[in-house]
């Protein structure tokens, strides 16, 4: 069964259409790309997914069950700017998924996790506190990070929560070439070792091709300044990567790096500059 | 160079800073000893010998009619009053500015009447406290409290209305709740915000104190100066503000501490 799947989806604002006429299935460890000209509506229709907008018309659903009517556990995301708490050090930022998920009455009530439940969580979050590299920087607080560690930081936040699927949004799309090459790096890693199913928004071609295994593309069909609004964007291009990511094909995957890559895939990952050599 | 490129050394930066004050205790030396020549029993500008007098009168002797120091009773029964004002007036701020804030349905009850009634003048008011709740603590307190309750409430208000709306969602698909995420998002970042507007209210503050305690008290910095002001004793009442301003100035320098201090991220997080 797909695990995402889009029905007839419109979105208007006002009397200015959007989104028209979305039709789309995406399966359980897919990583979709969604490419498109600026202002076509690829942000709205990740906060569709992330009912942070309703569709005008039109359903989406979840594991074959439309999603819920607000933001829930069930969907992760990183967007561009203010993703992780300023007032939370890199541990704490992490351990928000499993505290705001704790499961004893009083957990629930506060908001944090206890006793054997906490050290259970502390033992995840600095997991994927690794994973993402910034175990040097657990006691950090966000504002002392450079960009690319805070996005690994809303990353590792994310993941935390268990989510069935990660949305983001042009998540790389304010840093540098470098970094962000490094961190597509560890996009694919953790898309690879987690098992997650990803819908990225993107502006950068070439990392849509470097990370997905579908590119999506959203156009309008008609753009004439005539039409007043009435045409809406909508899918015109559907690619499977080739050749194919499976995660069975990891290593086929992993030794054709992107051209933007710096190194191979497969060694040991870069850390920004003020780290290197620290990372454990 | 241009001007605001010059910069002083730390050195000369704090002589800087203590310049106006060397500059107004001398003109008030030139101003008194010219009065004081010309007139012996001038009271409107006394020599520091009477302030010294009236300062160990005051602070340092008991009272032989009541038994007490005076304004070490005076200091007390204000900041108590001060004290549950603002105590109040911050347990509104976080309870109806957080709900005004980040709840559409109780901004939609409770935003207009807010407004509203932040516009009332607290003092034209006071005769309707004293009416009301008769001339003792409860009316001094509550008008402390009516006074700077509302510009803490929208402030506090506008604040949480102003928290990105990445960080509300991106908490809600962590799996909070609406209670979880005031616990552990918006309360944690509003506190050192709300301690800015407290320090910002302290002002106001101490106006409705000394403005209530003029009026009817027994005891109290406010009280004092308007008891002595019949015998134009400006030995005491000089003193007296100055206590105040030294009073409020140590508030706010001790407000700036504990955000410091509590909110170890926050200069930077504001900063960006
Ligand atoms: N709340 C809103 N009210 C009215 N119009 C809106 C609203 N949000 C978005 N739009 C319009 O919807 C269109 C799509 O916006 P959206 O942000 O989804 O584009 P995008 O594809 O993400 O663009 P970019 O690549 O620049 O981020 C734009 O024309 C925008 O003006
Ligand atoms: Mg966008």
């Amino acid at each position: 069964m797909s695990l995402i799947s889009v029905r007839n989806v419109w979105k208007e604002y006002h009397d200015t259409v959007v989104l028209e006429q979305i039709n789309l299935t995406i399966e359980p460890r897919a990583f979709v790309a969604l490419v498109g000209p600026s202002g076509c509506g690829k942000t709205t229709f990740l906060k569709m997914l992330l009912s942070e907008e309703r569709p005008t018309r039109g359903v989406i659903e979840l594991e074959g069950k439309p999603i819920s009517p607000e933001p829930t556990a069930d969907r992760g995301v990183v967007f561009q700017r203010y993703s992780v708490f300023s007032h939370l050090t890199v541990l704490g930022n992490v351990l928000m998924g499993a505290d705001l998920q704790a499961k004893t009455g009083a957990g629930r009530f506060f908001g944090r996790t206890f006793g054997r439940e906490r050290a259970a969580a502390v033992e995840d979050a600095r997991a994927l506190i690794s994973a993402v590299g910034l175990s040097h920087a657990e006691q950090k607080y966000p504002t002392q990070l450079s960009g690319g560690m805070q996005q690994r930081l809303a990353l590792a936040q994310a993941l935390m929560g268990k989510p069935k699927v990660l949305l983001l949004d042009e998540p790389f799309g304010a840093l540098d070439a470098g970094i962000r090459a490094d961190i597509h790096v560890l996009m694919r890693k953790l898309w690879n070792d987690r098992a997650l199913t990803v819908v990225m928004v993107t502006h950068d071609l070439s990392e849509a091709f470097s990370l997905a295994t579908r590119v999506i593309a959203f156009e309008r069909r008609r753009n004439e300044p005539t039409d007043g609004g009435r045409y809406g964007a909508t899918i015109t291009k559907d690619y499977d990567v080739w050749p194919k990511r499976t995660p069975a094909a990891l290593d086929a995957i992993l030794s054709l790096s992107g051209r933007d890559d710096p190194q191979p895939a497969h060694a040991t990952r870069r850390d920004d500059p003020a780290e290197t050599g620290v990372a454990s | 160079m241009r001007l605001i490129n010059l910069r002083p050394p730390s050195g000369a930066g704090r002589l800087l800073a203590l310049l106006p004050f060397i500059f107004v205790a001398l003109a008030y030396l030139v101003g008194s000893s010219v009065r004081l020549a010309a007139n012996p029993s001038d009271k409107l500008l006394p020599a520091f010998a009477s302030f010294a007098d009236a300062i160990n009168r005051m602070a340092f002797t008991t009272d032989t009619r009541t038994g007490d120091v005076l304004m070490w009773v005076d200091t007390v029964a204000s900041l108590e009053r001060l004290f549950a004002g603002l105590a109040i007036a911050t347990l509104a701020a976080v309870v109806l500015g957080v709900a005004i804030g980040l709840v559409p349905y109780l901004r939609s009850l409770l935003g207009g009447f807010v407004a509203a009634f932040s516009m009332v003048p607290p003092l034209a008011i006071l005769p309707i406290l004293f009416i009301t709740v008769g001339l003792g603590e409860a009316a001094k307190i509550t008008l402390i409290a009516i006074g700077i309750a509302p510009p803490l409430v929208r402030d506090m208000a506008l604040r949480v209305a102003d928290i990105p709306r990445q960080q509300i969602v991106k908490a809600e698909t962590l799996g909070a709740s609406t209670w979880t995420i005031v616990l552990r998002l918006v309360l944690p970042q509003m506190l050192p915000r709300l301690l800015d507007s407290i320090r910002l209210q302290l002002g106001p503050a101490w106006l409705f104190l000394i403005a209530a305690e003029a009026i009817a008290a027994e005891a109290g910095l406010g009280y004092r100066i308007f008891l002595v002001r019949r015998y134009l004793a400006m030995d005491v009442i000089l003193p007296y503000v100055a206590w105040i301003t030294l009073l409020a100035f140590i508030m706010d320098v001790g407000l700036v501490a504990l955000q410091r201090r509590a909110f170890p991220w926050f200069a930077d997080a504001r900063a960006s």
